[in-house]
């Protein structure tokens, strides 16, 4: 998990508006609310852990990866439904969930993102009293 | 709505709104939906020895994974298990993107594929399949005398 980034420097802000131009792909997520948190799952198919990188700045959630194939030498592509080597997809998180809390897996291309929601936020039980 | 799979993709998105007009308009559409891009997604290629083929199917057990090679035709199966809660009151589901259910996919090789060289590795989410190419085919350099 990245520390999140807020002063940046003019250059820096050009090159991540620069790299935020660059073609990505769109992974698929599936997004599942529970009473205590919210589960995202995102499939990023030849992403090893070290090219995921996570961001959370402020409410934003910023997931990117690079794809890596290691393609045998001399190999001439024919035919490529998967044309781009970027996968890139940011969400914007609400204020309930608590983002120092954040806690990610990836399994064989499939990252799973637990955000547990901040405790004033968690469901309670009130007791009634006869 | 479907979603592209390349959303920065001019070409992809044109189609994807083709796709949805031709749904809007047309009376009967498939009754598979306008699933242009089937799961997994594929990259095909050659080398010289080798065809290269690279099936993105992220979250399988590789032991389930059906791949196999019958006269020049690779096809690749399995199932794929949602994620998702099994009808739990207490969940809601927000975004529900990600294939689920039983694939099939099948590639069909050129002449020369060598059904006995046929290995197939499954890593971070690629099954990636390499198939011999015959001997005979691979390009020999002919002396000249």
């Amino acid at each position: 998990m990245n520390t999140p980034t807020s002063s940046q420097t003019p250059t820096a802000n050009r090159d991540a508006q620069a790299e935020r131009r660059e073609p990505a792909l769109m992974p698929p997520v599936d997004v599942i609310e529970d009473p205590s948190g919210i589960t995202l799952y995102a499939d990023l198919p030849g992403v090893a852990r070290e090219q995921l990188d996570l961001q959370v700045d402020g409410d934003t959630l910023t997931i990117e990866a690079r794809l890596q194939l290691n393609l045998p030498e001399g190999m001439e592509a024919s035919h490529a439904e998967v044309g781009l080597q970027r996968y890139r997809r940011v969400f914007t998180l609400s204020k309930e969930l608590d983002t120092s809390k954040i806690g990610a897996e990836l399994s064989q291309g499939v990252l799973r993102l637990r955000i547990p929601k901040a405790e004033h936020a968690q469901p309670r039980r009130i007791p009634v009293n006869v | 709505m479907q979603r592209s799979f390349f959303p920065r993709d001019v070409f992809a998105e044109l189609d994807r709104l083709q796709h949805e007009m031709q749904q809007a308009f047309d009376l009967s559409p498939s009754i598979r939906g306008a699933g242009a891009r089937g799961y997994p997604a594929l990259n095909v290629g050659a080398t010289p020895r080798t065809f290269e083929v690279y099936a993105f199917a992220p979250g399988l057990d590789p032991a389930r994974l059906e791949v196999e090679l019958d006269r020049g035709v690779l096809t690749l199966a399995g199932e794929r298990h949602a994620d998702l809660p099994a009808a739990e009151t207490r969940h809601t589901v927000h975004i529900n993107e990600r294939f689920a259910g039983r694939f099939r996919r099948v590639v069909s090789l050129p002449d020369d594929a060598d059904p006995n060289g046929v290995t197939a590795h499954y890593r971070d989410g690629v099954l990636h399949v390499s198939v011999r190419r015959r001997e005979a085919a691979q390009p020999r350099r002919i002396a000249i005398q």
